[in-house]
């Protein structure tokens, strides 16, 4: 455990004794900032549209102003993260520090994990930032908490099956703009692959909704913990750090 | 306390390193010689347990490091050929993460940096980012890392690359300090760093080991006979009969002819010391002698005979033989 933590913390310090961090964390502010702030302006006149017709129940909150904010975070972070994720390995293959870890008493998982926890460090200082806006919601509104709760443990398993990826394909290449390259795509593909379903008949629809990242994020963001999606997040997590595991062994044989 | 058993390695159809054997005894500095890409770094990188070997089996302090990777690792301090510096940390912080994850624990960690950092000569830089140092400092904080848990084997690639003359003398005093608690493997193509460091020298060509010797029975041995260099001051054209017919001798061949000066190449039989003859000769003929000294193959020659192609086929056995 002592290992992982060296590792975790090595690597978010590399983060932020960089500009990465500070850059990565800022056009997410930026972008995050917008996007909230387009969809407050929405909120507001909708739920002045609903008074002025004399709506009993005023607008929802969590409905119609959070939950959206937080399926776009999850937008921004499917740019974001592949800059955070594509230097992972394939930085310390280019330099040569990778010697220095893999000649170190030192498991493989142990550097994964460590990587994996480093990255999720810095995903995790992100998405703090959005706890400003929900705050002051808070303090101006009452939305309901539960559901903000859920979310973030849905996001912030999303983020792990996003960094998950994004270290198996920087294990893969010494290119860290390829390795960012493809993690987007990749991203992105697992983001889209459902749009499709309903043309596949009922199997095929079956897979590609359960394999897409996002269907399994609206029960967290309407307030409920489904095993069943935890156990995707957790297993898509687990797969690609073993497949990482795997990568980073057969590179050893190759040389 | 290393021991490597044919091992080989190959990367798809290259066979970087071919049916490798040695031992390395506690203590002792071992030199591991050979052109660029003769398979020095791949040797190294498989008993350091960074890759995996093909065949056969490298034992690092009793361990072996595809079996119980984790024990020889740790017993195992390792420079590889580029310093493997984090940029963007100072070399103290560098020092203290490679520490941390060389199981040193926490309560050695600052003493144990701090003297890694004075047997290196780096300590002045201790706030310096790793990025911004010299190609020297960083060599030598690499070496630094390698020193910090106080491994029983330290293997070095190339140590003394990219340093200042002053550098290489006190970098190759600190390896041979080192010797004594440490047994050392460490690579070089620079000749005279092997006969000057190490006790011994393996030879390595194309993946496979042509010599292993000391450097001074290297020297010795890989030459069939004795031969002298001998300068006469005589203008006679007999010289070379004279020094012919001295028994021992087998053969004498001019090199050099100046007014005066003329140079000679004696060669003599094997463990046959010839000088006082030849001085006494030359003596009685009333000719000068200007200079009488045993010729060496120099390690450069031993090195060029033994990886050039024909060469290539010396055995370790045949060079003890001759």
């Amino acid at each position: 455990m002592n290992n992982i933590l060296a590792i975790a913390h090595k690597e978010l310090r590399g983060y932020f004794a960089s500009p990465i961090a500070y850059i990565v964390i800022g056009l997410f502010a930026l972008a995050y900032g917008y996007f909230f702030y387009a969809l407050l302006l929405f909120f507001d006149r909708s739920s002045m549209q609903m008074a002025g017709m004399g709506a009993q129940q005023s607008a929802n909150v969590n409905e119609q102003l959070i939950s959206p904010a937080f399926q776009n975070t999850m937008v921004v972070f499917l740019f974001i993260l592949p800059m955070v994720t594509m230097r992972t390995y394939s930085e310390e293959k280019r330099s040569g520090t990778i010697e220095l870890l893999l000649t170190a008493p030192l498991t493989d998982f142990q550097i994964i994990m460590g990587k994996f926890l480093g990255a999720m460090g810095l995903y995790a200082a992100m998405l703090a930032i959005t706890l400003i806006h929900i705050g002051v919601l808070f303090a101006i509104g009452n939305p309901e908490p539960l559901p903000i709760v859920t979310s973030y443990i849905g996001m912030l398993l999303m983020g792990g099956c996003f960094i998950a990826v994004g270290l198996l394909i920087s294990s893969m290449t010494k290119n860290q703009i390829i390795a960012g390259m493809v993690t987007f795509v990749v991203f992105l593909m697992l983001w889209v692959i459902d749009w499709i379903s309903t043309f596949m008949g009922p199997t095929g629809q079956a897979i590609l909704s359960y394999l897409s990242f996002t269907s399994h994020l609206s029960d967290f963001m309407r307030g409920v913990i489904d095993t069943k999606h935890v156990v995707y997040y957790l297993s898509f997590i687990a797969f690609g750090l073993f497949l990482t595991a795997r990568s980073v062994d057969t590179e050893r044989w190759r040389g | 306390m290393i021991e490597v058993q044919h091992l080989t390695k190959r990367y798809g159809p290259v066979t970087a390193v071919d049916d490798v054997s040695f031992k390395v005894e506690r203590g002792e500095i071992l030199g591991f010689l050979g052109p660029n890409g003769a398979g020095k770094t791949t040797t190294m990188r498989v008993l350091t347990g960074y890759m995996p070997p093909t065949e056969g089996k490298a034992m690092v302090a009793g361990y072996d490091v595809s079996e119980q990777p984790i024990e020889a690792k740790r017993r195992t301090g390792y420079l590889p050929e580029t310093p493997p510096l984090y940029p963007e940390m100072t070399v103290s912080e560098y020092l203290m993460f490679c520490a941390r994850i060389k199981g040193v624990p926490r309560a050695d960690r600052k003493t144990r940096v701090a003297t890694a950092m004075e047997r290196t000569r780096v300590a002045d830089m201790a706030k310096r980012h790793c990025g911004k140092l010299s190609k020297g400092y960083k060599q030598r904080v690499g070496l630094a890392q390698a020193l910090l848990h106080n491994p029983d084997v330290l293997i070095l690639d190339e140590p003394t690359a990219g340093l200042d003359p002053k550098q290489i003398i006190e970098t190759r005093r600190l390896i041979k300090e080192l010797a004594g608690d440490h047994t050392i493997i460490l690579s070089t193509h620079i000749l005279p760093e092997v006969s000057q460091t190490c006790q011994r020298v393996v030879i390595i060509n194309k993946g496979r080991v042509v010599a292993i010797d000391t450097p001074d029975n290297l020297t010795a041995k890989l030459r069939g006979s004795e031969a002298m260099y001998v300068e006469i001051d005589a203008t006679e054209s007999n010289v070379r009969p004279v020094l012919a017919a001295l028994s021992g001798v087998t053969q004498v061949s001019e090199t050099s002819t100046r007014a005066g000066h003329l140079a000679f190449e004696v060669q003599s039989e094997q463990g046959r010391d010839v000088r006082r003859d030849i001085a006494a000769a030359i003596v009685r003929q009333g000719w000068g002698l200007l200079e009488l000294r045993p010729m060496r193959m120099s390690l450069e020659e031993i090195f060029l005979s033994l990886t050039t192609e024909d060469a290539a086929v010396v055995t370790p056995a045949e060079v003890a033989h001759e």
